[in-house]
């Protein structure tokens, strides 16, 4: 059995920052199910926003405001404060500790405009996100990997975690698999912090990893936590045609244009002031709307129809400068200089605003009081603090990352030093052990590529941009089905050592299992409001739905709840752009 | 379009050596080679080891060796190494690593070769403002070495290593090395220098450019690895 004080889960932005902070104190591991530096954080590409004012006037309350309208009131506004008042002491230390950010010409971090912010509640763009090429996210991930580095973190490098340690409402430990060797490690620990990030691989079109699927969300329903605000999921409104691949918001902060087949700007009909800068959930349905009224690119109003993301009038060497690997992947995967001919995009399956619920340093909640568990913290996308609210404004996930994630292990540290480890009892690995035998029992099974393909084509059919009762009450039966049926998905591989295939099956059922809850969710809210957009319930309906939605996964049926919003700053109104 | 991929498999619990395995299957020439090949595990034969993560080039999880060079699979489409029907795809893990199970190597020399140069922002001051002042000439003399992705391809692809000297740190960790050294806020040259003036360190370096050749992210490596060199000489003269 090893001991630590600290254990981290997930090496991304917000597990290295708590692990940064957690080992200045305490005996801090890291687990993580890939090499650190191949964490889906290094993919972020645009920019991490904080109101520095390098380049023009701003202010954190401006930013927090921005967050709090483009969550559409369902951000908890004491969270956004916090966020944006942070971010500005978190991206000095990124800098401070060697990220590589792209300079003014005072040699100070340069700064440009992001979608949904503004100056002065709502005027214009503003720049405040703060970048490094557009590579922002690989630099941090980098960054802080290279300072775990040089403070001695400790690492283990793929394992997996099979189960969380709980003791009533205290966490005491994980059981995880080796994956070099297929062997059971148990961890014992003071304090387990989650960070394993979002599951945009439970659609079919996604800007996600392979590696996110939801695995710390669903180990813990599995122990009786709850998820918060699970319904509202992001689609990025501008995914590499066919395959998803993320075109970063900064190309439009750059002065890049959404065109249809007309050639016409059509954002000028839905969002008059913030055009292209709009926040995403609005930019993502106005594609949606372009598409379906036979004005994409296509004009088919097919599911593969697009529009163009024109960046041509930027000119090559703005393009090359600032936006280098968009250039690249745009070349590559299409065929396309962006400097010659604008780029064919649709709307991605990006983030999850809603995850597992956590106050205001990560401690995980359990009930609609806001009581915390003890020992047991999540942190990053796999977390809902909630700042993001409804829609998540471009650069706040990074934002969150290094904001919460810095929290969360700086009260960690503080923690370990007065608490003693729990009781992890000797057999407590069995029933992962029996899981994976059973599951390698070499026994005939259905077939899991067939059924990760269906649950993808049900949640983007039924659970994506626009949504509607009859499709979700649908959609959640066939899920409950798929479930039944994963129950009986066996390996064919019988290795004990680098067995993909059983890592495979283990997310998967991760991802249906959050499948089924985000449409359970999805279907209960019976409004629109931010990245929800209900076609039998158009309209945003605070008397009712101005609350979050906690979420139980019990012996296959799902509990519901709901928690208050933090609403003490500005009072909810329609939200324009 | 019908086409052959051919790969090198191993599993260390039932097989004393590599083989070859043949898959027939039906790819678009626009399908990146790592869509086809998780198509193959999905499909045809879930035992093949394979990482993979991001699936757009950024996460360094897929790198092996395509057709004899160097490259990843989700960057690499069927059109750039197949030329029309029946075409045959050969893959194989990267090199100069022990082989663990079929395309997946075992990375643990490649980063405790990188750790070894102490690739991290070292400074002994703080900054006189929030934010260390850099130019965008400044910032732009280390660009070549942050877009490193530590996939492993030059390492694989480094004749040094393969036919000199084993014990070569390999181009990645000198990159590495190179990047701090040449931004103006770090002051850990003189560290670092220990790390890399040594006869394993940078000077088996031949110049031979196969790194440079297959870097997905079009780093100069040999370049670098010159300059660093020639940044050490003179330090010392």
């Amino acid at each position: 059995m090893h001991e630590y004080e600290a254990l981290i889960v997930g090496a991304g932005g917000a597990g290295l920052y708590a692990a940064l902070e957690a080992s200045k104190t305490g005996k801090t591991a890291v687990l993580s199910k890939l090499f650190p530096i191949r964490s889906h954080t290094g993919a972020a590409q645009g920019g991490i926003g904080a109101a520095l004012g390098n380049l023009e006037e701003d202010k954190p309350e401006w930013h927090a405001f921005d967050t709090v309208k483009g969550g559409d009131y369902l951000t908890d506004q004491n969270a956004a404060i916090l966020l944006s008042e942070d971010a500005i002491q978190a991206v000095y230390e990124l800098e401070n500790k060697g990220l590589p950010f792209s300079r003014t010409p005072e040699g100070l971090i340069d700064q440009r405009r992001f979608g949904g912010h503004t100056r002065n509640f709502g005027e214009a763009p503003v720049r405040r996100a703060c970048y490094a090429a557009d590579r922002t996210g690989h630099m941090i991930l980098q960054t802080l990997y290279q300072q775990c580095i040089k403070n001695d973190v400790v690492f283990f490098d793929e394992y997996y975690v099979l189960d969380v340690v709980m003791e009533g409402q205290r966490c005491s430990g994980l059981v995880t698999v080796n994956f070099s060797t297929g062997e059971i490690h148990i961890f014992k620990a003071k304090a387990v912090l989650f960070a394993t990030g979002g599951f945009g691989r439970m659609f079919r079109i996604t800007s996600n990893a392979y590696a996110n699927t939801g695995d710390g969300q669903a180990l813990l329903i599995n122990r009786g936590v709850p998820l918060e605000d699970l319904e509202f999921y992001q689609f990025h409104p501008t995914g590499i045609r066919g395959l998803g691949i993320l075109i970063t918001e900064g190309v439009r902060g750059e002065g890049g244009i959404l065109r249809n087949a007309k050639g016409e700007r059509f954002m000028e009909r839905y969002a008059p002031t913030l055009l292209d800068l709009a926040p995403r959930d609005m930019i993502a349905r106005a594609i949606h709307s372009e598409i379906q009224e036979l004005r994409g690119i296509k004009g088919d109003g097919s599911v593969d129809d697009f529009i163009y993301l024109d960046a041509t009038h930027l000119g090559k060497e703005k393009i090359e400068a600032k936006l280098p690997d968009i250039a690249e992947f745009s070349r590559t995967y299409l065929g396309v200089d962006p400097a010659d001919k604008p780029m064919p995009v649709h709307p991605t399956a990006h983030y999850a605003m809603g995850g597992i619920p956590t106050d205001l340093i990560g401690r995980v909640i359990f009930n609609s009081q806001g009581t915390t568990y003890e020992g047991l913290y999540a942190a990053g996308e796999c977390a809902c603090v909630s700042v993001h609210g409804a829609n998540r404004l471009g650069t706040n996930s990074l934002v969150e990352l290094i904001v919460y994630g810095r929290r969360a292990g700086q009260h960690m540290a503080q923690y370990v030093k007065g608490a003693d480890f729990g009781i992890v009892p000797p057999d407590v690995g069995e029933p992962a052990r029996a899981r994976l035998a059973e599951l390698q029992s070499q026994r005939n099974g259905p077939d899991p590529e067939s059924l990760r393909q269906e649950m993808q084509r049900v949640m983007m059919e039924n659970v994506g941009i626009y949504r509607n009762g009859e499709n979700m009450a649908k959609a959640k039966n066939t899920l409950g089905e798929m479930r039944q049926v994963y129950t009986q998905i066996k390996a064919n591989d019988p290795s004990k050592a680098f067995n993909t295939q059983v890592l495979e099956i283990l997310e998967l059922g991760h991802l249906l299992d959050l499948a089924y809850m985000m449409t359970a969710c999805a279907l209960n809210r019976q409004e629109s409001r931010g990245a929800h957009a209900r076609e039998d319930y158009p309209e945003r309906d605070d008397k009712n739905w101005l609350k979050h939605t906690l979420a139980w996964l019990e012996d296959g049926k799902i509990r519901l709840d709901y928690k208050n919003v933090d609403i003490s700053r500005w009072a909810p109104k329609p939200r324009k752009y | 379009m019908k086409i052959t991929v051919e790969i090198q498999r191993f599993n260390p619990e039932s097989d004393s050596k590599s083989y070859t395995q043949k898959y027939k299957v039906d790819a678009e020439p626009t399908d990146r080679l790592l869509t086809v090949l998780l198509d193959i595990k999905g499909t045809q034969d879930p035992t093949l080891g394979i990482r993979k993560s991001c699936a757009h080039g950024v996460c360094g999880s897929d790198a092996m060796v395509i057709n004899g060079k160097e490259r990843l699979a989700c960057k690499t489409l069927i059109k750039d190494v197949a030329q029309g029907e029946g075409a045959v795809i050969r893959v194989e893990p990267l090199r100069n690593l022990p082989i663990q199970r079929d395309l997946m190597v075992d990375q643990h020399k490649f980063f405790k070769n990188y750790m070894h140069v102490k690739p991290y922002f070292m400074s002994s001051e703080e900054p006189k403002e929030k934010e260390f002042r850099q130019t965008p000439d400044e910032r732009q003399k280390f660009e070549e070495g942050t877009k490193c992705i530590l996939c492993v391809s030059c390492y694989s692809a480094c004749p040094v290593i393969q036919e000199v000297n084993p014990n070569f740190l390999g181009p990645a960790a000198i990159v590495q090395a190179a990047r701090f050294n040449d931004d103006s806020r770090d002051e850990g040259f003189e560290e670092r220098l220990l790390q890399l003036d040594y006869p394993d360190g940078i000077w088996p370096c031949e110049s031979r450019f196969e790194c440079t050749r297959v870097c997905p992210r079009g780093i100069k490596i040999t370049k670098t690895i010159n300059l660093t060199k020639r940044k050490i000489q003179q330090h010392k003269s």
